[in-house]
């Protein structure tokens, strides 16, 4: 239904929006938030969103729902100085050392001061000697409390997505804080390091920890030979950070660019997301002609992993033994490199994996990926370190011819390229799984109930016959989510045979590491149109009639499970439940 | 701020606690309290485990509401628990000064209110309803009338040595 109301003069159309906020945006006026995230509840806090309504005086917007008729003023002069009072209040208190924050530039409590024009703060500054440590525990994220504006998004964002409430409000007044339980270190919690609480953070609070320079370091080392790989949901987000839109697939882009920067091998992470499906679709298999270890977990995402072994280390065996695919690219780029390129050794060959993820940041440092005493995968990069390295090296991706990747390893299928939308890994493993029980081709590959990426699709289901036998598949995102169907598991009333897990909201597309979108919920969904788009464009759409994996296993692997495959593609997990805090109930 | 935790609890009496309220979020803020008249204050590893028993909760949460509530205490009073009144007559004659002679001799700041050897506690309270009196300090139920700085001293470096004799 249609109703109408009036902002600032105009009569503007709305219908099922749940707050004004949304209703303003989406005619084409804006106001200034820091509380407000759209997948998050609303939380009124900050008052950064007041507008001036006839008759009713000034409202937040973001906690108001709509009204028919009602007269709004986005911009009126106690608006503003409403605005500008909260703006001065939140800098007396803060660390405004803007020019070395890493969130400098796409801070919004630094752009609404600029807007605002803020240049002069009426209160006492806080003095160096009330400044807290700064946190550098987490392998992810890091957390200045001194930056913090209590808007609340990071405590919502773990409670509501992870179910996990790692950070939480404490003290009173003045003293108020956000913080893990009592102040310990952010990396000594049952954090999963996803970085979601990080991406709807207003200011430089909670970051990203970098690794751009251990990069750069590889890069300008003569006696190092570097690779670097991406994964699939990087290529319809980084042109984002370069002003293009969200969903459009750079990856010729991409690849032209990284060559640019200094990498000597471009490789693609959605080559093994395919190894990924040939390796887990038949473990699946497996499990099921032996009705062991069912349902099976899907284990590309270390969020997801973290969480089990930190608070269900009992349903481990329900875990796939695949390495995610960053964890097989790189030994398997390791081992197989050094036979085609001179000059290449395992020893001086280095890998860097682009992600749109910060907890593989702390998957590329387990000790069970270790070999030799090394990480395999070097370096990890987010989608927006990445764009922050191309950037400083002048190279913009918007104009930048396209070029293909590198062989060995050049091609990929649709399959793969999916595993970025929460829906694809189960999609993809299914194609496969049925053509390789049946020996029949599959005619239509499309699993449209497991697809969709907003909040209404955070738990999908689909079931598919396999010659008579119905396999049911369950796909969730959110660990909140995950939580429950473990809850059903244990109860003895899961009728799946399949979870796919996606600690991030939508799944990669919407990682913690991806260029900033926390306040518009379409983008991701954007981001995933641009990944299916791009399956059912490819020639080859099933990963095992993929051309190249064909070649790998004739020439390397044997065949999927081998003992050749099982050294390279597989990992352990172990129980991480001693000290955990749910060691203690 | 501390990242201690505070040990040997005994973990079975904050579970029959919580099973006796109703391990419910609702139910919180009497598990809190009941908590709290066991131990005497609220120890890091109840908090703990209230917030990963109970659904809905976390430590982070729990902790949150724990240092919201001035009724909730999460350190250990002191063999010697010291209220130093600060209503409005005690104020006005100067309790301040008492105040802060205490805090200073037990080494104490904001967030820190019991002395490192476990001896004193320190806490402002309000009016304690003997303004006659007043600036009052109240030391284990005893009460101290007129109190200065000065006074203050007098009566701590007495227990103080009574504790050393024995
Ligand atoms: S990284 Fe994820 S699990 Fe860790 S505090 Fe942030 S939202 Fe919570
Ligand atoms: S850390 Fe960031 S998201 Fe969390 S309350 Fe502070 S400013 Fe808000
Ligand atoms: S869903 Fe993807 S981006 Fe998010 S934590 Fe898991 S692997 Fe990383
Ligand atoms: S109060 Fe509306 S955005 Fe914070
Ligand atoms: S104000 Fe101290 S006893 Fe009344």
């Amino acid at each position: 239904m249609t109703n109408t109301l009036f902002i600032n003069g105009k009569e503007c159309e709305y219908t099922n929006e749940p707050n004004l906020l949304e209703v303003i945006r989406n005619n084409g006026f804006s106001v200034p938030t820091f509380c407000y995230r759209p997948d998050l509840t609303q939380y009124g806090a900050c008052r950064m969103c007041v507008v001036e309504i006839e008759g009713r005086g000034i409202q937040s917007s973001c906690t108001m729902p709509p009204e028919p008729g009602l007269k709004i003023h986005t911009n009126t002069e106690k608006t503003r100085r409403i605005r500008k009072i909260v703006l001065e209040l939140l800098l007396a208190n803060h660390d405004r050392e803007c020019t070395t924050c890493d969130k400098s530039g796409k801070c919004e409590l630094q752009k609404y001061a600029q807007e605002y024009g803020i240049n002069d703060i009426r209160f006492a500054k806080k003095k160096p000697q009330d400044y807290l440590p700064i946190d550098n525990s987490n392998p992810s994220i890091v957390r200045d409390p001194n930056k913090c504006i209590l808007c609340g998004a990071c405590v919502r964002a773990c409670a509501e997505f992870q179910g996990h409430s790692v950070l939480g409000f404490a003290n009173r007044g003045s003293k108020t804080v956000v913080q893990p339980m009592a102040g310990r270190a952010l990396g000594s919690v049952d954090c999963v390091f996803c970085g979601q609480c990080q991406a709807v953070c207003p200011t430089g609070a909670l970051t990203i920890k970098t690794d751009i320079d251990r990069v750069w370091d590889l890069i300008n080392d003569k006696n190092k030979k570097t690779a670097v790989q991406m994964a699939p949901s990087v290529r319809v987000a980084l042109g984002e950070e370069f002003g293009l839109k969200p969903g459009e697939n750079v990856i010729g882009k991409f690849n032209a660019a990284l060559r640019q920067l200094g990498f000597d091998l471009v490789f693609d992470t959605n080559f093994s997301a395919d190894l990924t499906i040939m390796e887990e679709a038949t473990e699946f298999i497996e499990r099921l002609t032996k009705g062991e270890n069912l349902p099976l977990f899907t284990s590309c995402c270390p969020a997801w992993v973290r969480y089990l072994e930190t608070q269900h280390p009992d349903l481990l065996n329900h875990l796939s033994s695949c390495k995610s695919p960053q964890g097989m690219l790189s030994p398997v780029i390791k081992a197989v490199v050094p036979k085609y390129f001179e000059d290449y050794t395992e020893e001086n060959l280095y890998v860097v994996s682009i992600m749109p993820c910060t907890a593989k940041k702390a998957e590329a440092v387990r000790g069970q990926l270790y070999s030799n005493g090394r990480a395999q995968t070097d370096v990890v990069l987010t989608t927006q370190e990445i764009a922050r390295m191309l950037k400083s090296a002048g190279i913009n991706l918007a104009t930048i011819t396209p070029e293909a990747n590198d062989s060995p390893f050049g091609q990929y299928t649709g399959a793969a390229t999916i595993f970025g939308a929460s829906g694809g890994v189960a999609e993809a493993a299914v194609r496969t799984a049925y053509e390789f029980v049946t020996h029949e081709s599959l005619e239509n590959i499309d699993f449209k109930p497991l697809r969709g990426v907003d909040k209404a699709h955070r738990a999908k289901e689909a079931e598919i016959d396999i010659k008579g036998t119905k396999v049911k598949v369950r796909v969730v995102s959110t660990l909140k989510e995950a939580e429950k169907s473990i809850r059903e598991l244990k109860e003895g009333k899961a009728d799946f045979q399949l979870l796919e897990v996606m600690a991030c909201p939508g799944g990669c597309v919407n990682g913690g590491g991806q260029p900033r979108s926390c306040d518009n919920s379409q983008i991701k969904e954007e981001r995933a149109q641009g990944l299916y788009k791009e399956d059912s464009e490819l020639p080859f759409r099933k990963s095992h009639t993929n051309p190249d994996i064909i070649k790998l296993y004739e020439e390397f692997l044997e065949k999927p499970n081998s003992h050749k495959a099982h050294e390279l593609l597989h990992t352990t997990y172990s129980d991480m439940f001693k000290n955990s805090y749910r060691d203690l109930v | 701020m501390s990242t201690q935790t505070s040990g040997g609890i005994n973990f079975k009496k904050v579970n029959d606690i919580i099973d006796s309220c109703g391990a419910k979020k609702s139910n919180l803020i009497a598990i809190l309290q009941k908590v709290q008249d066991e131990f005497k204050y609220l120890p890091q590893d109840a908090i703990t485990y209230i917030g990963t028993k109970i659904d809905g909760l976390s430590p982070a949460t729990v902790y949150g509401v724990a240092t919201f509530y001035a009724q909730f205490s999460l350190e250990p009073k002191g063999k010697y628990e010291i209220k130093c009144c600060d209503g409005t007559a005690c104020h006005v004659r100067g309790s301040m000064p008492v105040y802060t002679y205490l805090m200073q001799r037990f080494n104490l700041k904001e967030g820190k209110y019991t002395s490192d050897d476990g001896m004193f506690s320190v806490e402002t309270v309000s009016c304690l309803g003997a303004c006659g009196l007043a600036p009052v300090v109240v030391i284990n139920g005893k009460v101290y009338p007129q109190m200065t700085s000065d006074a203050i001293k007098i009566i701590i470096d007495t227990i103080v040595a009574q504790e050393n004799e024995g």
